[in-house]
């Protein structure tokens, strides 16, 4: 059920340099709108899948710009806000069928990947702790599968490119380098495609129609007696 | 460190207590009479002041929850007199409404059914992918295992829809499940293998065979990020941030299109089309009965008024899915999904004494209401520091029963997420409440994906017939790709022999006149967009000056 606020904790954020006194226990997204924002870009899934909501902080006191979802983080008193919703970056096109997994892949479509100064700036800017600068480093060096894998967890949120001194987009690179790993590397399952060819040829027709053709009582009994394997 | 405060911890110990003992113990699966009390007694659905019969429309007389008939029973947030026809901004063979999975794949099967690109238009009222599409968690149905086939698979669907499926769709859901995946996979999706190759395979609430494939438990962001990449290589054109709000017709009375909104401009825009798939999703932020929800910022019932206001059958939508297991605590992600696949990996549901009371993979309209009885009617809940009752969902089982890591290696998004507030889900267990999932019903469609009115197509949540009264889990992310990808090729078909007539909104006035006539007076106003979550004070204090 919907709870009220609890307003025995108030601390201040200042969002886009305005001040408000909200509940301590929200996150930053539900504080902005108990403080009377109303999002319409900034606010997503809510839930910590959609990357529409990359925020940047600081803290009273601290010189550290952070990164954070704002329906993932709460709220400090002294909060410094403001989001950053959406990242200017070029995604380029490709037919994935014409590619190789291979470093050279990034090279054509993301040349900028080679200017990677190593910093580890993208890794500290990241809200879902993944090694950015690994998996960068990773698809450089040709490693589709350890790009693949490193940055399975990215949401695209965009803050990784918005703090790279090199200019790199890294959730671009990686969305390819899983693409690849997926389709070069990992390869469809076998037993999918023995599957389909076996629908295809119409082998389970005749069980379906038969269902079909039962009556709710009947079909209700087939249902409660049928066998499981789990 | 304990993420829990003081008051709780009795009853983790206990949970702690009980967990040796309860190792790989599981209280039996409810029999078809039990089911049946328990849905009566405890589901909301079954709470008949929660629903009246919608008094005007196509569907008058039907069933629905009183925020979807508050939905449907309101005005228009445009009049007619307001909107000039004839500037059309844009004029295309196939308009789609909804960048989630449904309406992503529809695109590509126009594409690919000879609708030139230039002559497709996406319209997302967020961001493309903004959608719950993403948020599924734990999986995707499909009849792959060498000991299933999609008969088996149709007869839970049947059964756990409690007979009150389309069978037609029902067929095609099931049917399609393994060229959903080959698809996927020729696309780059990376599901979870095993080391030989094959797929690694869950069992589900109500499924008969273990049949759920998943990516860690990011299985819909990982498939929809991918189509995201495609569709913007493939260079389709779209337009963010820009919602549908009503349907044009045309003096045939065909659907041509739609008044958009630009929703960073305050401004309206034309498209006209010959064919429009609608695939805006479902209803969770109505926030039926007032319960927390799982869903996605946008998912505001748009597409279901939209296509009443122009005519379209309406079915199954006085069925609602509660998700068993909804976050209870901590107070800051209450409502959000904590997947049914950590129960298909061992965790249990647990009560206050830390014990069992349920078997873990019912269907999730039972599972959700033996989780509300153990709380209302038994009295055992645990109650936390605001109030709220749950359920234990005793994860740090997984790791007993898979051993070390499995957490870490599934679980990679339920691990984060609640790390975040301090719970470590290998260590401590969960509590959990039944939370707004789904909306089982929807606009009516066919085999083709046609409603009911001549140029109107729908795929996905927005849709009814296809889940019946219970949808099973994973089997709405394999609905947006079955169905995502027919209603592409069939409103291509169809785009190739449409003439349009003349653009009219007169829908519109006749939907006032119904309102009228029936003596419904309110101000409410429908599609509503956004939810609104805005404090007290500032909605007080609200005056529109810019």
């Amino acid at each position: 059920m919907i709870m009220e606020n609890n307003e025995s904790n108030m601390v201040t954020i200042h969002v886009m340099g305005k001040s408000h006194e909200v509940p301590g226990d929200l996150t930053i997204m539900k504080a902005m709108e108990y403080a009377g924002h109303q999002f319409r870009r900034g606010s997503g899934c809510r839930g910590g899948y959609c990357g529409a909501c990359a925020t940047i902080y600081r803290t009273k006191g601290s010189y550290k710009l952070l990164g954070a979802l704002a329906c993932q983080k709460m709220v400090e008193d002294d909060m410094y806000i403001a989001q950053i919703p959406f990242s200017p970056a070029e995604k380029k096109s490709y037919d994935i069928n014409d590619l190789r997994a291979d470093a050279n892949a990034f090279m054509v479509h993301y040349p900028e990947i080679s200017r990677c100064l190593s910093c580890n700036t993208c890794t500290k800017a990241c809200p879902q702790d993944i090694m950015v600068m690994d998996y960068v480093q990773a698809a450089l060096r040709g490693d589709v599968s350890e790009a693949a894998k490193l940055s399975f967890d990215c949401i695209s949120c965009g803050l990784c490119a918005i703090r790279c001194p090199a200019e790199i987009v890294p959730y671009n690179i990686a969305q390819l380098a899983r693409r690849l790993y997926s389709k070069y590397v990992d390869g469809p399952a076998e037993h999918v495609l023995e599957k389909l060819k076996e629908v295809e040829e119409g082998k389970f027709d005749a069980e379906i129609a038969e269902l079909q053709s039962l009556d709710r009582e009947a079909l209700k009994e087939r249902y409660e007696t049928r066998e499981k394997r789990l | 460190m304990s993420g829990y405060p003081e008051s709780m911890q009795e009853s983790l110990r206990l949970v702690e207590k009980t967990r040796p003992n309860r190792v790989g113990k599981a209280l039996p699966e409810m029999t078809a009479d039990e089911k049946e009390k328990i849905l009566q007694d405890w589901h909301p659905d079954f709470k008949s002041d929660q629903k009246r019969a919608l008094k005007i429309g196509p569907s008058k007389g039907m069933l629905v929850p009183h925020e979807v008939a508050d939905n449907l029973e309101a005005h228009t947030i445009i009049k007619p007199g307001d909107i000039d026809l004839s500037n059309i901004d844009y004029d295309v063979d196939v308009l789609i409404i909804g960048a989630g999975g449904a309406g992503l794949s529809a695109a590509f099967l126009a594409q690919e059914n000879g609708i030139p690109t230039e002559k497709i238009l996406m319209v997302q009222k967020l961001r493309l992918g903004d959608a719950n599409s993403k948020m599924s968690q734990g999986g995707i149905q499909a009849a792959v295992a060498p000991d299933d086939n999609p008969a088996i698979h149709y007869l839970d669907v049947i059964g756990g829809g409690h007979y009150e499926n389309k069978p037609e769709l029902a067929e095609l859901l099931v049917r399609e499940g393994p060229n959903v995946i080959r698809w996927h996979e020729e696309l780059g999706v990376m599901y979870d293998k095993l080391e030989d190759g094959t797929m690694q395979l869950a069992p589900g609430g109500g499924t008969s065979r273990k049949r759920m494939l998943s990516c860690k438990d990011y299985t819909g962001l990982e498939i929809t990020r991918v189509l995201i990449d495609e569709f913007l290589s493939r260079e389709i054109p779209f337009v963010e941030l820009t919602s549908a709000v009503e349907f044009i017709m045309d003096d045939k009375g065909q659907v041509a299109g739609a008044v958009l909104y630009d929703m960073d401009h305050d401004e309206y825009l034309i498209c006209r089309a010959k064919v429009t798939v609608l695939a805006t999703g479902g209803f969770g932020r109505l926030h039926i009965q007032g319960f927390e929800t799982t869903n996605h910022y946008g998912s505001t019932n748009d597409g279901v008024v939209m296509a009443y206001h122009a005519g379209a059958n309406l079915r199954d939508l006085d069925s609602t899915q509660f998700h068993p297991t909804g976050a209870a605590f901590p107070e800051q992600i209450v409502g959000q999904l904590c997947t049914e696949k950590l129960r298909a990996r061992g965790a249990q549901p647990l009560n206050i004494d830390g014990e069992l009371f349920v078997y873990p993979l019912e269907t999730r309209d039972v599972e959700a209401s033996a989780l509300i009885r153990e709380c209302y009617g038994r009295e055992k809940g645990i109650v936390t520091p605001t109030g709220m009752r749950g359920i234990w969902l005793d994860t740090p089982l997984i790791e007993v029963i898979n051993g070390e890591g499995t957490i870490e290696r599934e679980f990679a998004s339920m691990l984060r997420n609640f790390n975040k507030f301090g719970i470590d889900i290998r260590k401590e267990p969960m509590l959990v409440f039944p939370t707004l999932h789904y909306q089982n019903g929807g606009v009516e469609i066919n085999a083709r994906c046609e409603t009911n009115i001549p140029g109107l197509f729908a795929a996905g949540e927005v849709t009814g017939g296809v889940h019946g009264k219970n949808r099973l889990m994973g089997n709405s992310q394999l609905e947006l790709y079955v169905f995502g990808r027919r209603a592409g090729v069939f409103a291509a078909e169809h785009a190739k022999n449409v003439e349009l007539g003349e653009l009219t909104l007169s829908h519109l006035d006749q939907y006032e006149k119904w309102l009228d006539e029936t003596g419904i007076e309110t101000d409410r106003k429908a599609p509503i967009l956004l939810p609104e979550y805005r404090g007290k004070k500032t909605l007080k204090h609200q005056i529109k000056l810019l």
